[in-house]
């Protein structure tokens, strides 16, 4: 048997299922590692005591018929814990601890797994390289100083350097999706409706999904099969016959259609990045599915669409932060001047910029030309798809235009940051599934993903498309522990 | 288009931010980039496009009006900064 922090999820679970683990072995393993990997900052909030006891209970009394019998993992602090501090990575959460718990994770529990604790983030998910956090930059497991990619950074720091099994993350441009593909991590978004939203901190509504990270694809299926459920509790939750997506799972994708975007050869974008993709069509072509050139006329509007649509719905989500009800409170000499100086100092710098470019396209004589305009470009984008899958079954894109940069690198042009979610953008504002599978390395040895878009609801097929395609693909990891030491 | 430092200025009344000389005009620079990249939309004509406001294409579903939680004044008032017995606190706000 290999090393414990080294196996994949399946694995840890069929070990445990066959009693050749317990729960305790698997979960001091990963606490005991999480704790060596400090300097990765990707923690904000650890709970290992909790997590060992609960380990402990799990082999007094060990239920073997669950789907995640006592694996110990980690969440993006985006998710409300019941009874364990959840900041968003925002400095007005900073002291907030809820009183409930999301329904995402509640699955989680509800199958066995154990919280280890709550993974770095940009502040409210806002941001693709993790330094918008209150609580610092991540680095990326696979160099030093490199960002982890974001949102959803701690997360995919975690999983690459195997500090937890598996994970989940949020996704509203790209955000699990980017960070998988600079992590060399396997990242799923499903269809908007598909993951309840309750008790996730809100960013932009009409865009936000839950998701899976993991190392593999099959793992990856394992945990969406746990966190897809139909929740009274979400209005937009949507009741669909769900697949039971890791026994379904197959890598016969013979005759599947698979369309290429000519669009999504973008100016500018690196030879590496082409030659990734041309590798990944023939890769598919080797898995017998049959590749078919489509068009997206609007890929090119969904940018500056999304950068209207998700400021002007998170100003709206992010007005509940005030200082009265919950969080941070700066004093003020009355009430609007409490209120202004919370929100200016319990706020950092790119959320208070998205929540004044909401606010503005928001705004009486603006709301027509900015928003209701974005609202019926969003439509023309979704078209685009619902049209392309009259011809494909599915969609073969690079994730990402670059691979990860460094720390500090695209800091101070907000614009240049935001182009890192020029290919997982579009599926947000369509609602459709995607999934991100490492696929190559650069020269720099930096791992690069393919993404894989769906049609709504149809995560099954991109599973399966992701399964065989990983097989052929092959991906490396490289990564060399350098922050142990 | 330009946004000027009393659009920003109206704008963070608005958005009950406040915001200090050396940050409006670092708003406004920024605001302005992001403005210049979104003026991109205007190249499409969108007349006759009918808005885009939920891809989820099902009618939201009714449920029986019933109450599910209840008794949770102390948990909602929890996690306030400020409060007194049942009450949240804010500074005064009728003289």
């Amino acid at each position: 048997m290999s090393e414990i922090t080294k196996q994949t999820l399946s694995e840890l679970v069929d070990n445990i299922k066959s009693k050749k683990l317990s729960s305790s072995e698997v979960t001091k393993a990963f606490v005991e590692r999480s704790e060596k990997s400090k300097e990765l900052n990707a923690y904000i909030t650890e709970d290992y005591a909790n997590a060992l006891n609960k380990a402990k209970k799990f082999d007094e009394k060990p239920n073997l018929d669950l789907k995640l019998p006592g694996i110990p993992m980690a969440v993006k602090d985006l998710f409300c814990t019941k009874d364990l501090r959840t900041t968003a990575g925002s400095k007005i959460l900073n002291n907030f601890v809820p009183t409930y718990e999301s329904t995402v994770t509640q699955n989680i529990w509800n199958e066995g797994a154990i919280l280890m604790g709550k993974l770095n983030c940009d502040e409210f998910a806002m941001g693709s390289s993790n330094e918008t956090s209150f609580f610092g930059n991540v680095q990326n497991p696979i160099d030093k100083n490199l960002v982890p990619g974001g949102s959803s950074g701690g997360s995919s720091s975690a999983v690459a350097a195997q500090l937890t099994p598996i994970t989940i993350g949020t996704d509203t441009g790209g955000s699990i999706r980017q960070p998988a593909s600079f992590t060399g991590t396997v990242g799923l978004k499903p269809t908007y409706g598909s993951c309840s939203r309750y008790g996730i901190v809100a960013f932009a509504s009409s865009l936000d999904q839950a998701g899976p990270m993991a190392q593999n694809v099959k793992d990856c299926a394992l945990l969406q099969e746990v966190i897809s459920t139909y929740d009274e509790k979400d209005s937009t939750s949507i009741d669909f016959k769900r697949n039971e997506y890791s026994k379904e799972l197959t890598n016969d994708i013979k005759g599947k259609k698979i369309g290429i975007p000519k669009e999504y050869r973008v100016d500018g974008m690196p030879k590496e990045i082409e030659e990734l993709w041309k590798k990944g069509i023939e890769y598919a072509k080797d898995c017998g599915a049959e590749i078919i050139d489509i068009s997206l006329p609007h890929t090119n509007y969904a940018l500056p669409t999304y950068y209207i649509v998700a400021p002007a719905e998170a100003s709206s989500n992010l007005a509940r932060y005030d200082g009265v009800k919950y969080g941070f409170r700066a004093e003020g000499e009355n009430l609007i001047d409490m209120y202004e100086k919370t929100r200016s100092e319990g706020f950092g710098a790119e959320v208070q910029r998205r929540i004044m470019i909401g606010t503005y396209v928001l705004s009486s004589g603006y709301y027509d030309a900015y928003y209701l305009k974005a609202q019926k470009v969003r439509k023309l984008i979704k078209n685009d798809f619902d049209d392309a899958y009259k011809k494909v079954d599915a969609i073969l894109t690079p994730s990402t235009p670059s691979s990860a940069f460094k720390i500090g690198e695209k800091t101070n042009d907000p614009v240049s940051m935001y182009l890192n979610d020029i290919f997982t953008v579009p599926v947000n504002l369509a609602g459709l599934p995607g999934i991100s599978i490492p696929a190559g390395h650069d020269a720099k040895g930096y791992p690069l993903g393919l993404q894989i878009i769906g049609k709504a609801f149809d995560e099954q097929n991109i599973l399966n498309i992701a399964y065989a395609m990983e097989e052929k693909i092959n991906f490396k990891k490289n990564i060399n522990d350098w922050w142990i030491k | 288009m330009s946004i000027d430092l009393k659009t920003i200025k109206h704008i963070s009344k608005l958005s009950r931010i406040s915001v200090d000389e050396k940050k409006a005009e670092k708003l406004a620079g920024d605001l302005n980039s992001i403005f210049d990249f979104i003026e991109k939309l205007n190249e499409l004509k969108t007349d006759n496009v009918e808005p885009l406001t939920s891809v989820a294409e099902t009618t939201l579903k009714l449920r029986s009006d019933e109450v599910k939680s209840k008794n949770l004044r102390d948990q909602v008032i929890k996690n306030s900064p400020k409060e007194n017995e049942d009450y949240f606190v804010v500074p005064k706000v009728i003289e």
